[in-house]
């Protein structure tokens, strides 16, 4: 436009006028700031990631190529398997534990706490342990579940075991321990949110239909919070399966799942083989989101 | 000559005069050649071993120029120096990290005639030999990566050349750290890591270099491996020794890894692990606390590692002449007694004698007993008179070398094997 300076006003007059008014253009004219930075700061670098997955590397550099080297050695490794097969586990646990919990958090909020500013004070209470880091959380651990810790001395004391229990730190249970009590709340926050917005006239109804409260539960509020549910899972399942931190600290390296893969290669230069890792964990992730979305038709819920 | 503002003068004949004025004066202190040298901020990043704030301060005091340190972990600090040239002017790094950093190219050798200390370095880092006669051990020895062949080389050179890759600066010989009040036998071998009385309360480091190194000072010492070089291994001899370690792991032996220096100290503080690798001022923090720890000599020798510090390829002009007056300052014995105290050696260890007091100089360095407490640099005790040094004098532990952590030609191939061993 800078370059037909003379066709200015008449551009203009017309993006003023019928274009502006047409719902398409200014819809997208709307989008297009956001879009503009979901291109720059996330597809830009994920077609980074994808190109240098292809990559050739040597101890200390990396060098263009086309080769299916990385993806060859990574498919065919059995570590692969097993280490993928270990994040399945633990976002699966994860899952169950955190759904169960927040569900059963968030209902007790939604129907059992009548006033309103209760509601908000009991839900900003859940909120207060992240007030600190996700690291000083998870860290914090150690030292109660370890073999001297809180946890063992206390147990010890009441005459439940008669040594120390070696599995509470630096086992899978401690693994899943944390990512439960880091990623609970991702659970309780959608699904509260879809309790508070069910009318309260559907649950009168079922109960003056003679619903029983368990029926009134499985009929009436779980297939209305599917859509906070699924949220939630969503949340709590690309969390856990991106996080190697957690991992690496609660497991005392002993165990490893692919984000430590990832970041194993990266800590040794190996960048092309993580991004090829990092590559087939995008996959499955969206592949898991995909099958999460089949069960819920979250446009329509909203 | 402090009041000189450089206006009228070139800097260089301006510092050649001050070098000239610093080897004519018998003070080590370094001279102030520059009011504009204050307005230098020379960016170090390196290990947190050696990367401490009194450093800094030091420098600030002693020298007038910035350095800010940044502390990361061998892993990080590899990462760093090969992938962001541009984030540091001064790299101290580890000289088994120099191989794989120095071909990218983002270092620049160093002229040893600016290198005031220069004939006062330890042998081990010019020929490799401790003594005239000493055997060099196996590994990646200081001596093979230190030196090039030109301010622009890019090779190492097997002999003295004039160029410098690093400057040494701290090295150590490491062995197993143990809790002696957990532990109801003597440690005298390596083997005893994998010990079955050990079970569930041993520990490793997961940093692959380094671990394997351990790894195979044990199977070694087990007898299950004879190795032609532990710090150059054939693929067939990293499989079998980390079959042995996976054994080993999934009989449950492992406690947990440690990747970082206070995962170390807190594993053994807190009695989760009663042996493991360590490095000596994790020890020196563990019994700053008060809980007994010893850095157990073992009869196979010790597998040793070092430091240096190297110049980034973007330095020239007067940041290049700070970056010099600072290595200067590094070797005249300030930092080396500092080290020392923690359990390091210095580079030129004579130059930190008088940084030192005798008992401190008589314990850390010759293994004689204390006559006084021992504090670390901090002030905390740490041995109580009448008590020697684990592994006794400086000729002792390092004439007992076995290996120096290495870069094996098979690396990548190990940190295949190596990520296996973690999933396993």
């Amino acid at each position: 436009m800078a370059a037909h300076p003379k066709t200015f006003p008449a551009a203009s007059r017309l993006l003023s006028g019928a274009s502006l008014k047409n719902r398409h253009v200014s819809g997208w004219l709307l989008a297009s700031p956001l879009g503009l930075v979901l291109a720059v700061f996330l597809l830009l670098p994920i077609a980074m990631i994808v190109i240098v997955s292809f990559w050739g590397a040597t101890e200390f550099s990396i060098y263009p190529a086309f080769r299916w080297d990385n993806y060859e050695f990574l498919l065919t490794s059995p570590v692969t398997w097993k280490v993928f097969l270990n994040t399945f586990k633990y976002a699966a646990l994860t899952w169950a534990f955190t759904l169960t919990i927040g569900f059963t958090v968030a209902y007790f909020l939604a129907f059992h706490v009548r006033s309103l500013t209760w509601q908000i004070a009991l839900f900003l209470l859940c909120t207060i342990p992240f007030w600190t880091s996700n690291i000083i959380r998870m860290i914090s651990w150690i030292p109660f579940l370890g073999r001297n810790g809180i946890a063992n001395s206390t147990l010890m004391s009441l005459g439940v075991t008669d040594r120390p229990m070696d599995w509470l730190l630096y086992s899978d249970f401690s693994v899943i321990l944390a990512f439960v009590h880091l990623y609970t709340l991702f659970m309780v926050v959608p699904i509260f949110n879809t309790m508070m917005r069910i009318d309260r006239s559907l649950i009168e109804a079922a109960y003056d239909s003679g619903a029983t409260g368990f029926q009134t539960l499985t009929n009436v509020i779980i297939p209305l919070c599917k859509p906070g549910i699924m949220i939630g899972s969503i949340f709590v399942v690309t969390l856990v399966m991106g996080d190697f931190i957690t991992v690496r600290f609660m497991s005392g390296s002993q165990s490893a799942n692919v984000g430590r893969l990832i970041s194993n290669d990266i800590a040794l230069l190996q960048y092309p083989s993580a991004a090829a890792t990092a590559v087939i964990l995008l996959i499955t992730v969206l592949l898991v989101i995909g099958i999460l979305l089949r069960f819920v038709d979250i446009r329509k819920e909203l | 000559m402090t009041k000189a503002t450089g206006t009228g003068l070139n800097r260089r004949s301006l510092l050649k005069g001050a070098a000239a004025g610093v080897a004519a004066s018998a003070f080590p202190a370094p001279l102030i050649w520059a009011q504009n040298i204050r307005d230098v901020t020379l960016r170090q990043f390196g290990t947190g071993v050696s990367n401490i704030n009194e450093v800094a301060q030091k420098v600030k005091e002693d020298l007038g120029f910035t350095l800010e340190m940044t502390a990361l972990d061998s892993d990080a600090v590899t990462q760093r120096a090969a992938t962001q040239p541009k984030s540091f002017d001064i790299a101290d790094i580890e000289y088994w990290i120099c191989k794989k950093v120095w071909p990218t190219g983002n270092l620049q050798g160093m002229d040893v005639a600016r290198i005031r200390n220069y004939d006062k370095i330890v042998g081990i880092f010019k020929d490799g030999r401790l003594t005239p006669g000493a055997t060099i051990a196996q590994g990646t020895s200081p001596h093979s990566v230190g030196f090039t062949d030109g301010p622009d080389g890019t090779g190492f050179a097997d002999h003295e050349t004039g160029w410098m890759t690093l400057i040494p600066t701290i090295y150590n010989a490491d062995t197993l750290g143990i809790r002696p009040d957990l532990i109801d036998h003597p440690v005298e071998s390596w083997a005893e890591l994998l010990n079955p009385a050990f079970r569930g309360k041993a520990s490793i480091l997961d940093i692959s270099a380094i671990g394997i190194m351990d790894a195979a000072m044990v199977c070694e010492a087990m007898g299950e491996i004879t190795y032609g070089d532990k710090g150059n291994m054939t693929r067939d001899e990293i499989d079998r020794t980390l079959a042995i370690m996976t054994e080993a792991k999934k009989a449950g032996q492992f406690r947990a890894f440690w990747k970082t220096f206070d995962e170390s100290v807190n594993l053994m503080a807190s009695g989760e692990v009663v042996i493991q690798s360590m490095w000596s001022p994790a020890i020196a923090a563990v019994k700053s606390r008060g809980i007994p720890c010893v850095y157990q000599p073992l009869k196979e020798g010790y597998r040793a590692w070092g430091g240096g510090i190297g110049l980034s390829r973007n330095l020239s002009g007067i940041e290049l002449d700070a970056a010099y007056d600072y290595i200067n300052w590094y070797l005249d014995g300030w930092v080396g007694g500092f080290l020392m105290r923690q359990g390091y050696y210095s580079a030129v260890p004579e130059t930190s004698k008088a940084y030192m007091s005798e008992n401190e100089w008589g314990y850390w360095f010759e293994g004689k007993p204390a006559t006084e407490v021992i504090t670390d640099p901090y002030g905390k005790p740490m041995a109580q008179p009448g008590e020697t040094r684990d592994g006794g004098s400086f000729d002792d532990r390092m004439s007992h070398i076995a290996c120096w952590n290495a870069v094996m030609d098979e690396n990548q191939y190990m940190i295949r094997k190596w990520n296996e061993f973690i999933a396993a």
